[in-house]
């Protein structure tokens, strides 16, 4: 236990290792500012107009995010439609209905493990499920059912944790008034839990959003000059243009590269902060 | 109705994992109808896509390895560090900055990390040490480093927060220093979370792949030298899905091959950290 040195060198000793954690904690800090001022530096100067609203091309000085920004859009806006009836079903169950027992327990372990999954062996499942067997080709569909799978982990997690909060009391008051369970769930359930539900899907999209492995495996494009029409289109999307940028040796393609991560940090950057606005708001209305 | 309808969705995600299961069992079955097993696991020499063809998984897992190690030099010290700070010297208003601003660390996208390494670590690096080649481990190490670092100060951090506080209190009671709390009562407590986040940093460190795609190098090759140029089993996956592989060739398989070691290695940690974490969640409960 506590040696008898004494009191002095202890006391040194204290505050030693307070300023090795404050300095480790700032590193990972300062990393991250690091980060962002590189990028800024590489990246501001090519960011226009013109590189939102043009398509891809060899001549890096009329390069654009045009099919990629619009690859993305069709991407997450199909992965919203999928993941979220899917995640917040899954977690509605495992709350409201399940008995604990053996089942439950599988599943919590099977999804607690799904969230570890690399991602990219969440690509070779979409390449095999839905590219080849089900003959989606390496359409945004096949991209957005994957990542579907990929973020519903993350989904179901947060939005159980959103349902726990709900005290039972709520519950057991709608019950007493002769409700369903399922009448409780969706009148007063669901719109109580529905700011922390809600944070927690934007969370989830917001990984969707930047994850780059899936999608090559599902084989996106790299080089895509057109906006997809439907959801059988070929596309790409933000991240991987930015791969495929970063992939070149030349110095121009570097800095597409950079105004790429700007556009896509700012969009990641603004759906984090409506998050942590609904939370705070969640936090202020709701008191138990 | 609305039940059964509500537990199809749960069932959705065993259906996830039964079908990584069954995917890559199939076309790894095919794999191993060509290619020995043990000539797979134990061999030396990697090279899928020229002629002569061998099969030797070795070179990508030590690749593997060789990011994995220095990425956890890195965000071992740091993350450790960053949770003690956070759960038991940082003031409420400063750990309201703090902890966010690792948040947000944890959201950067795994390809900017790649483009950060590759732009920023890899030209640092050479000016250090002139033998670096332009891709080479260390630069991947050190962005897989960056990335998890928050996953081990955020998971390590909820372990000490879960340690009552009445244990710190005895511990000032008897005249100990807040260091001496920290690491002599908060630290041992908290021991199996702690372990946990490592485990499973460990395990994302893994299955990383855009930032060891771009900045590691596409050579697989068994070497301790992390200034060379390697492969890890995630780029080579990218390279071969990069290209145009037609479905039932021998490249293709592969892909599958080394996505089931991947899967299993990856999967084997997460198993045993969340038993960690779930059986240290019901120690102060």
């Amino acid at each position: 236990m506590i040696r008898t040195v004494n009191l002095q060198r202890r006391r040194t000793i204290g505050k030693l290792f307070h300023g090795l954690f404050l300095a480790a904690t700032l590193a990972g800090v300062a990393l991250l500012l690091v980060l962002l001022l590189e990028v800024a530096r590489e990246g501001i100067g090519w960011l226009d107009w013109q590189f939102l609203t043009s398509f891809p091309s060899r001549f890096p000085a009329s390069a654009g995010i045009k099919s990629a920004l619009w690859g993305t859009v069709w991407l997450i806006a199909l992965t919203a439609i999928f993941s979220i009836p899917l995640g917040l079903g899954a977690a509605i169950y495992m709350e409201e209905y399940a008995r604990k027992g053996r089942l439950n327990t599988f599943i919590e372990i099977n999804i607690a493990n799904l969230a570890g999954t690399p991602s990219i062996v969440y690509g070779i499942l979409g390449l095999a499920l839905f590219v080849r067997w089900m003959a989606l080709g390496r359409s945004v569909l096949a991209g957005a059912l994957t990542m579907s799978l990929l973020i519903l982990p993350t989904t179901v997690i947060a939005s159980r944790e959103a349902l726990r909060a709900v005290p039972n009391s709520i519950r057991l008051a709608a019950y007493a008034l002769g409700a369903t369970r399922w009448q409780t769930i969706w009148s007063h359930v669901l719109p109580a839990s529905l700011p922390g539900i809600l944070t927690g899907i934007i969370l989830s999209l917001s990984r969707a959003l930047g994850e780059t492995a899936p999608l090559i495996m599902i084989g996106a494009l790299t080089y895509v000059a057109f906006l997809p029409k439907s959801p059988m289109d070929g596309f790409t999307a933000l991240p991987i243009q930015i791969f495929n940028w970063s992939s070149r040796p030349q110095q121009e393609f570097y800095n597409l590269a950079a105004a790429g991560i700007i556009v896509l940090l700012v969009v990641l950057l603004s759906m984090n902060a409506v998050a942590i606005v609904l939370r705070h708001r969640s936090q202020k209305n709701l008191r138990w | 109705m609305i039940r059964s309808l509500l537990f199809a969705c749960a069932l959705v995600s065993v259906a996830t994992t039964a079908g990584i299961v069954w995917v890559l069992a199939r076309e790894t079955w095919q794999f191993f109808q060509q290619v020995n097993v043990f000539s797979f696991l134990f061999g030396t020499r990697w090279t899928p896509l020229l002629e002569p063809r061998s099969f030797g998984v070795l070179p990508l897992v030590c690749g593997t390895m060789l990011v994995v190690v220095g990425a956890a030099i890195i965000a071992i010290p740091l993350g450790l560090g960053s949770s003690i700070y956070l759960s038991e010297y940082a003031a409420d208003r400063v750990r309201g900055f703090l902890k966010p601003a690792l948040e947000v660390l944890a959201g950067v996208p795994t390809v900017v990390f790649g483009y950060f390494a590759l732009t920023f670590i890899t030209p640092l690096l050479k000016a250090a040490l002139p033998s670096t080649q332009v891709f080479n481990a260390a630069s991947a190490a050190i962005v897989v480093g960056i990335m998890i670092l928050p996953m081990i100060a955020s998971l390590s951090d909820d372990a000490f927060r879960a340690v009552p506080r009445s244990l710190r209190d005895a511990g000032y009671a008897l005249g100990a220093t807040k260091f001496e709390v920290s690491t002599q009562i908060v630290f041992p407590g908290a021991l199996s979370g702690v372990l946990a986040s490592f485990v499973l940093a460990i395990s994302r460190a893994i299955g990383e792949t855009m930032a060891v795609a771009l900045a590691a190098g596409a050579t697989p090759r068994l070497t301790a030298n992390p200034l060379q140029s390697i492969q890890t089993m995630t780029a080579y996956i990218v390279q071969v899905s990069l290209g145009d592989t037609p479905a039932g060739s021998m490249e293709y398989l592969t892909i599958f091959a080394v996505g089931m070691l991947l899967f299993l290695i990856t999967l084997a940690m997460n198993l045993l950290g969340n038993r960690i974490l779930r059986r240290f969640h019901e120690v102060y409960e």
